[in-house]
């Protein structure tokens, strides 16, 4: 293992807006632009722009989509079950959240 | 390099089918997929399984991978001998899902850069998670990361290199946002671009407050004469100590709204005091005998709406 120190140059500060384009997030996720416009499709996602070219994706988009086609994958489902899964791991999320702001241990 | 026993890793005999090699993976991704999983450590044990299942599931993995392995066990020592894969032909890729794997699958079937001489490809992006202190999101800071991430060295091998990297964090971030850091991911094939970083903000646990998206939610003990008359009492944020008025006639629970106290951004977030009434112990006799006043003198029943 060999080891280098590097100092970032450009760095972009993804928040809960619309940041990149569907291109860049099919990257980011590691799959063809087609499959991020299928979720669109699915309503997995919803980015802020209204036609393809203009579609704009934010943090929570990718996360969601990450971690979607990493069901997908994993479990060898369809995307329609992964969905599902998806939906309630978050729900969970959702609930774990209230806990903790309600001071109670979530996990 | 350690030689990996992925049939150990699975759980199955040598002499498994692909039916049995398939229900073995399956049955562990339910017990330790990442994104399911409470088990420590499930993401790092996931990719192993991940890793084995890759190459068992493949035919012409498999082959290589038991010819290559007869006489390992797992854990030894492993160098894999020269042209070892000679007669064999894999499909790569995609290679999102094979640079997270061992040295030990990388130096077997992850040597696309030697292949594909005369491909160009931008590298694909990295995602990590990086750990900062709510008040980081306070103030901005910068941090130094320190990442493992596979690269392609000059013979064309996937080795694992240890990168740090200053990372600036902006104020006002808050769980969940990313960092993306261009050019900081894996590097291009035939010198095609590189990939992206990009990192994943998540907050420590804080002794104090609870985090919400960009709102805070704080316990603040408060006694009962200032509960019951109202009080202004200092209470801490993470900008500082405020001064709060507590209303008159509060009680446990109770949320009082401190609005733009929150996370510093654009808007920026509210912090929540839930109020705690905590009672003065009643330890010298001095307080037992306020205790006994307030008791014969208020004549108070805390339990009237229940009939009793």
């Amino acid at each position: 293992m060999t080891e280098s120190m590097l100092t970032s140059s450009v760095s972009v500060w993804i928040g809960d807006e619309g940041v990149l384009s569907l291109e860049e997030l099919a990257v980011a996720c590691g799959v063809e632009a087609d499959c991020i416009q299928e979720l669109v499709d699915m309503a997995v996602l919803s980015p802020t722009g209204t036609e393809r070219a203009a579609w704009r994706f934010g943090a929570g988009d990718i996360r969601r989509a990450r971690k979607l086609i990493r069901l997908m994958r994993d479990f060898e489902t369809n995307l329609e079950a992964a969905a599902v899964i998806l939906d309630l791991l978050e729900e969970t999320e959702r609930l774990r959240a209230q806990l903790r702001r309600a001071g109670l241990v979530a996990d | 390099m350690e030689f990996k026993d992925y049939y150990q890793i699975l759980g199955v005999e040598r002499s498994a089918t692909d039916e049995e090699i398939k229900k073995a993976y399956r049955k562990l991704a339910r017990k330790y997929h990442p994104d399911v999983s409470k088990v420590k450590d499930a993401e790092a044990k996931m990719q192993e399984i991940n890793e084995a299942y890759e190459v068992l599931r493949d035919p012409e993995k498999r082959a290589a991978y038991d010819r290559l392995s007869s006489g390992y066990r797992s854990g030894q020592e492993f160098r894999p001998p020269p042209d070892w894969d000679a007669g064999f032909e894999f499909a790569y890729g995609p290679f999102a899902r094979e640079s997270a794997f061992s040295d030990f699958f990388n130096s077997l079937f992850g040597g696309f850069g030697r292949r594909a001489s005369g491909f160009r490809a931008r590298g694909e992006d990295h995602h990590a998670k990086i750990f900062i202190d709510l008040e980081d999101a306070f103030r901005g800071v910068s941090r130094t990361v320190s990442l493992q991430m596979p690269q392609i060295d000059e013979q064309g091998r996937l080795v694992t290199r240890e990168r740090t990297l200053q990372v600036q964090i902006p104020k006002g971030i808050h769980e969940g946002q990313l960092i993306r850091l261009a050019g900081q991911g894996a590097t291009g094939l035939g010198g095609g671009p590189a990939g992206d970083l990009y990192l994943e903000v998540r907050f420590r646990p804080h002794p104090l407050y609870r985090v919400d998206g960009r709102d805070l939610y704080l316990t603040l003990p408060v006694a009962p004469w200032e509960a019951a008359l109202g009080a202004t009492v200092k209470a801490p944020t993470p900008a500082g100590a405020v001064e709060v008025r507590i209303p008159a006639g509060s009680q446990s629970g109770r949320k009082l709204r401190l609005r733009g106290k929150g996370i510093p951004a654009d808007p920026p977030g509210d912090l929540y005091l839930v109020l705690n009434v905590v009672l003065p112990p009643a330890e010298t006799e001095r307080a037992r005998e306020l205790y006994r006043t307030m008791s014969r003198e208020l004549a108070f029943n805390p339990r009237r709406t229940m009939g009793v």
